[in-house]
């Protein structure tokens, strides 16, 4: 079956897990909760105003996760937080910086913001960060900016936790690292469709399907596509190259513009049925193979 | 100063965070600058563009005035006097010339001041590339002179209107267009910041600054101080120093210091000192000077203060201020308001414990003021 994750910027608006509950209601496998970074290097305009938009309301990765971890009982499907280095690495336990005795470490949750003097769990770095992942019901990972080069600590912690860490894969990426992301990813592979940031384009790229393709010839794992996918037919484009799409910009553009939580269910719905129609073409496709086999 | 390892790093600091899209771009320029650098004749023409074009070696001028008035030596290495009026010239002829090698055709860049936009900005033109180069929106309003060159040149300045529309957004902005363009395109760094091998690649561009200053320099300073926002003419400065006993001083600006202020953070695709709230949000640098405007600093520069080879002090705007005017008066040298960092602290640690009458000070005098007239002219009296 042909995967459907669309993406939520966490804490987007005050009634954002309304979102959340509306792409699960509406078939999503599920849900990538972005965790908002003032820096986002890999979004384009629309993710990148998402994440100001929560940050401007307060949003934070402790009031992301507590949100979370109140909403447990009605959320049935994975979760997989996607965000920056560094909130993954914050208060490092192994830095010895001159600043130390003010920075981070002191209290990871001690701050100004509304989640001042609140503490989620002791200790920081990569560690306590996967730890408080798991802790809020969320089983997977994404970090654009920690390549496979620099994951091993952070791969080491996540397993720890138990949860995935996907690791992502470019058009560019040479066979040999596509080789090893294929060994080292966990859950899935996060296939970046296009040489470009993240935000909906008028067509699906041509680098998508050859680079689906070399994957499915290295690994077993599911890949998924995302990066630019911003219609129901482009999604079923690529949904036949790989196992199944990631959706952001598309959404999140429809959330800053005043979409309700009703209007996006329709949204991932449509999304979810171009998918459903592309596994009902896999059978014909196997049936026209047996014919034809049959005719020999 | 030291070689990375073979990760980026220096220290605990470097490394390279950035998406799977620029990995094998980095791992592309790091092996041709590996190449380029141990290639006789690439160094040599480089050399040959530093002696015809840029106008290396710049001078060593003895400020004799305001030495008399502190009561120390001060010696002025005269970045200023290079080509398009500061020490980014170095370091952009260097990466310019590698992307030709590499057979890149345009150069991004990303700049505060202006002072950096401006060096790619005359190196496209010199090899015939295209430029790009993104601003911050606020900082287009008050260095516009810099704009106008950096146009009259024939580079598309893009103005950036996220987030503090400083050069910390114009980084952003400029590494979002190279994972865009990266077939075609070498993204030009200004700093010694970034994900490796940039730090080190825009040290070694810069060392010429400190190895000629030692070169011209009778008797080794007892202090060695430049001015610090991402640290490339610090750097460049300190590695020729770095294995003698001369104190090196890197200032900061008070609304500026990550190696005062930061705590460790990833930005930028490196890993180092970083201005930051207690979530770990990037917080907005602020200073009057647009070129240290930024909330993060070189992983080497992180890594000397760290072990305690290099010292960090920070001055303030109105201490920017007087020393622009102070300089200009006594030396007749109207310097950047980057630079005066370095000459506000002088013009206060002088007679103090931490510069003792008697002391000779190399400082390095980054680049020239010009561009900071429209400032200046409503803040200097």
């Amino acid at each position: 079956m042909k995967r459907l994750n669309p993406y939520l910027t966490g804490g987007i608006t005050p009634d954002w897990i309304d979102y959340l509950l509306a792409f699960q209601a509406a078939g999503a496998d599920a849900v990538e909760i972005g965790l908002p970074f003032s820096d986002p290097m890999l979004d384009g305009a629309t993710i990148q105003q998402a994440s100001d938009q929560a940050l401007r309301l307060g949003a934070s990765v402790a009031s992301i996760l507590t949100d979370l971890a109140a909403a447990r009982s009605r959320i049935c499907i994975p979760l997989i937080a996607m965000t920056y280095a560094n909130l993954v690495f914050r208060g490092d336990p192994f830095t010895t910086g001159p600043a130390t005795a003010t920075g981070p470490e002191a209290d990871p949750e001690a701050g100004s913001g509304p989640e001042a003097g609140r503490s989620l769990g002791a200790g920081s770095g990569p560690e306590a960060f996967c730890r408080r992942l798991a802790e809020a019901g969320i089983t997977g990972l994404i970090v654009p900016d920690v390549p496979v080069d620099e994951a091993d600590r952070l791969e080491a912690a996540a397993t720890a936790a138990g949860i995935d860490l996907v690791l992502l894969a470019a058009p560019v990426t040479p066979p040999d690292r596509l080789a090893e992301i294929g060994r080292r990813s966990r859950g899935f592979i996060y296939a970046v469709s296009v040489m470009d940031t993240t935000g909906e384009r008028d067509a699906l790229a041509t680098t998508a399907a050859p680079l689906a393709a070399r994957l499915k010839a290295v690994t077993d794992l599911p890949v998924l596509l995302g990066f630019g996918i911003s219609t129901p037919a482009q999604a079923a484009t690529a949904a036949r190259a790989g196992d199944g799409v990631v959706i952001g910009a598309a959404l999140m553009r429809r959330v800053l513009d005043g979409a309700t939580p009703d209007d996006l269910r329709a949204e991932v719905a449509a999304f979810r049925a171009a998918l459903d129609q592309v596994d009902q073409e896999v059978p014909a496709a196997t049936a026209h193979a047996e014919i034809s086999g049959h005719r020999r | 100063m030291s070689v990375p390892t073979s990760t980026g790093r220096f220290g605990e600091f470097g490394g390279r965070y950035v998406p799977e899209s620029l990995v094998p771009a980095c791992a592309a320029l790091e092996a041709a600058f590996r190449d380029a650098w141990s290639d006789t004749a690439f160094r040599e023409r480089l050399a040959h563009l530093r002696t015809t074009y840029a106008g290396r070696p710049t001078a060593l001028t003895a400020a004799e005035r305001l030495s008399a008035e502190l009561g120390v030596t001060l010696l002025l290495k005269r970045e200023d006097l290079a080509h398009t009026g500061s020490h980014k010239i170095n370091n952009v002829l260097g990466q310019a010339l590698l992307a030709q090698r590499m057979g890149k055709t345009r150069l991004i860049a990303e700049t505060g001041a202006g002072q950096h936009g401006v060096a790619t900005a005359t190196a496209a033109a010199l090899f015939g590339m295209r430029a790009t180069v993104y601003m911050g929106e606020r900082d287009i309003a008050r260095q516009r002179l810099n704009v106008f060159r950096m146009e009259l040149l024939g580079a598309e300045v893009i103005p950036v209107t996220s987030g503090s529309r400083t050069l910390k957004d114009a980084t952003n902005e400029a590494m979002r267009a190279w994972v865009a363009a990266v077939d075609e395109a070498h993204f030009c760094l200004g700093s010694v910041g970034g994900p490796h091998p940039y730090p080190w690649l825009v040290r070694e561009l810069q060392r010429v600054i400190g190895e000629e200053a030692r070169a011209q320099t009778p008797v080794i300073p007892d202090v060695v101080v430049a001015c610090v926002g991402g640290g490339s003419n610090a750097a460049g400065t300190f590695a020729g120093f770095v294995d003698t006993p001369a104190r090196l001083i890197g200032v900061e600006a008070a609304g500026g210091a990550a190696m005062t202020n930061g705590t460790p953070g990833v930005v930028h695709g490196y890993r180092s000192l970083v201005l930051q709230d207690a979530a770990g949000q990037v917080l907005e640098a602020e200073s009057i000077a647009a070129g240290l405007d930024y909330p993060g600093v070189g992983p080497e520069h992180a890594h000397l203060g760290t072990t305690g080879r290099a010292e960090y002090r920070t001055v303030t705007d109105d201490e920017v201020l007087d020393a622009v005017r102070r300089l200009a008066r006594s030396e007749g040298i109207i310097c950047a308001l980057e630079s005066a960092h370095a000459v506000a602290w002088v013009l206060r640690a002088a007679g103090t414990p931490d510069l003792p009458t008697g002391s000779t000070v190399l400082l390095t005098l980054s680049g020239r003021g010009d561009k900071d007239m429209a400032t200046l002219a409503g803040e200097v009296r």
